[in-house]
């Protein structure tokens, strides 16, 4: 499958420069000239949440009412470097050095060395129970405006603590919460009866969608309702 | 000293909007007036403990101070990794406070003791470590870790010394011998014992209730070649904070402490004290055998 830059280039604000220029920054954090973008299973729905749906610039990274976007599937996070770069959060240089000694980019990011990343993550099932504190700080402070999106891969849902998170969540309604499943397959066990159904028993509302189709992704993103949280499952290729 | 933390974090949550309280169903009733104050503040996320600590990290990164409460070996033991990763990783603080202890719940088993909490802390980096030994000691504590935005782990015990020693954590001679005397060092609650055990030997007995971070400018001035620590969690847990701030100085080092074994035993906090040899007449045997 590939990163379909056509499609994409009809929506509102994307334009195929843009996704030109993302296709050149993430060969130039991987180094690699073989594998398509779509290669990458996260990069579309990021693009979508960086360019139609979070609420968040370079120069709100700290603003108390920015959206926040939370990378909990911190592996492999080439992508999302490449749109942060894309995006202005950080220089493009920082692409060439993934890792190095002196980078501020590893293999799985740390938010004290990288403007705009609200989470270090790396260790699977942590970033939804962050975000259910988010969320949670957010409206004790009265910023009832901000949203916070979690970003999940399928196997990661494995972890035990992701499950507490979703069951408290949705107990209680906790409505300023999205959590986005990148759904590759890669579960070595599956999830049989859908994933969003571990979700919606327990009183969230869920759209799954194409994972490589830019305006259903944007369309689900922006489906939440009032008192219940929103999950997204954005289904792409099989990892195997 | 529960009831201690329960009024004043009802009263902290009153006076300052930046508290919140994370809960996992321990002391959710008793916490329950102030949830109905503060709904979106005090929160109780049911039995999950990764969640609890996940929560807390959540709240910290908005800017508030949250204050998380369980069973030492739930909010410690079994959450370690949210500490590490939740907390610590993302450059945030958070104030911890257990009850339980080492073996306060000693009818419950196994299962409900923690004596390794404090050691596990000193695999991470700049945590203080409060052990109150009085429940007076509790609330000038928790006010102060309430005020910053640094992380903290509070200890509560049942046991208790019969007089407080509120103040700063710096160690605090309690029965002076003379020059060059051996130094016995109590750590929260074990000061009682360890003044019964020490009467009439010539050795100088100080105290705190802060062993992170170790008030190693204090020892320095007091310690002569022997010291002795008597502390309420995993014997040594402090060795090498001592080893590291005596290393220039000759000295012998007895540390006494619970034992790091499961003894697959219930009875009272009072028999698991006997068998850790942590009572007086335990303390005595052990303190005497080193100093002969």
């Amino acid at each position: 499958m590939r990163f379909n830059l056509q499609a994409s280039g009809m929506t509102v604000t994307t334009t195929t420069a843009d996704l030109s220029v993302l296709d050149g920054l993430l060969r130039r954090v991987t180094g690699d000239e073989k594998h398509a973008p779509s290669a990458h299973s996260t990069l579309d729905v990021l693009w979508v949440l960086y360019d139609r749906i979070l609420r968040v610039t370079p120069d709100t990274v700290d603003a108390p009412d920015r959206d926040r976007f939370l990378l909990s599937k911190g592996h492999g996070p080439a992508a999302y470097y490449a749109v942060l770069a894309a995006r202005g959060f950080i220089p493009p240089e920082w692409l060439d050095d993934l890792a190095g000694p002196d980078s501020r980019l590893g293999h799985h990011p740390d938010r004290l060395l990288v403007p705009g990343v609200e989470i270090g993550s790396g260790s699977l099932g942590h970033g939804l129970g962050l975000g259910v504190g988010t969320a949670l700080g957010l409206r004790a402070q009265g910023l009832s405006d901000p949203r916070v999106y979690v970003l999940l891969g399928d196997a990661e849902l494995d972890e035990g603590a992701n499950h507490e998170a979703i069951a408290y969540a949705g107990a209680t309604g906790l409505d300023r919460l999205t959590a986005v499943v990148v759904d590759n397959r890669s579960a070595t066990h599956g999830w049989p009866g859908g994933i969003d159904t571990r979700f919606t028993v327990n009183g969230w509302t869920a759209t799954t969608v194409d994972g490589r189709d830019h305006d259903a992704i944007a369309a689900a993103l922006t489906a939440h309702r009032p008192g219940r949280p929103h999950v997204v499952v954005a289904v792409v290729a099989p990892k195997h | 000293m529960r009831d201690t933390f329960i009024e004043t974090t009802t009263t902290l949550l009153a006076e300052n909007p930046r508290t919140a309280v994370v809960l996992a169903d321990i002391s959710a009733v008793a916490l329950e007036p102030a949830a109905r104050r503060h709904p979106d503040r005090v929160l109780n996320v049911g039995i999950r403990e990764q969640l609890m600590i996940g929560v807390a990290g959540g709240l910290a990164l908005t800017g508030l101070r949250p204050i998380v409460h369980s069973y030492a070996t739930f909010v410690v033991d079994r959450a370690y990794e949210q500490i590490k990763l939740d907390l610590d990783h993302q450059g945030v603080g958070a104030v911890l406070v257990s009850v339980g202890a080492s073996y306060d719940g000693a009818e419950m088993g196994r299962t409900h003791m923690s004596p390794g909490d404090v050691r596990l802390f000193d695999t991470l980096t700049g945590w203080t470590v409060h052990v109150p030994g009085h429940r007076d000691e509790v609330e000038p504590l928790l006010r102060a870790a309430a005020d910053h935005d640094e992380p903290v782990y509070v200890r509560l015990s049942t046991a208790s010394n019969a007089t407080a020693l509120p103040g700063p954590g710096r160690l605090r001679v309690v029965r002076r011998a003379g020059p060059g005397a051996p130094l016995a060092v109590a750590v929260g609650p074990v000061l009682d014992p360890l003044l019964t055990a020490t009467e009439g030997l010539e050795v100088t007995v100080a105290y705190t209730h802060t062993p992170r971070p170790f008030d190693v400018a204090g020892l320095r001035a007091l310690a002569g070649r022997d010291v002795i620590l008597v502390e309420p969690y995993l014997a040594g847990t402090s060795s090498a904070v001592v080893a590291r701030g005596l290393s220039d100085v000759p000295h012998r080092l007895l540390a006494l402490g619970v034992g790091g074994s499961d003894l697959r035993r219930y009875g009272t906090p009072a028999d698991h004290d006997r068998w850790h040899g942590l009572d007086a007449a335990g303390l005595r045997r052990s303190i005497s055998a080193f100093l002969a």
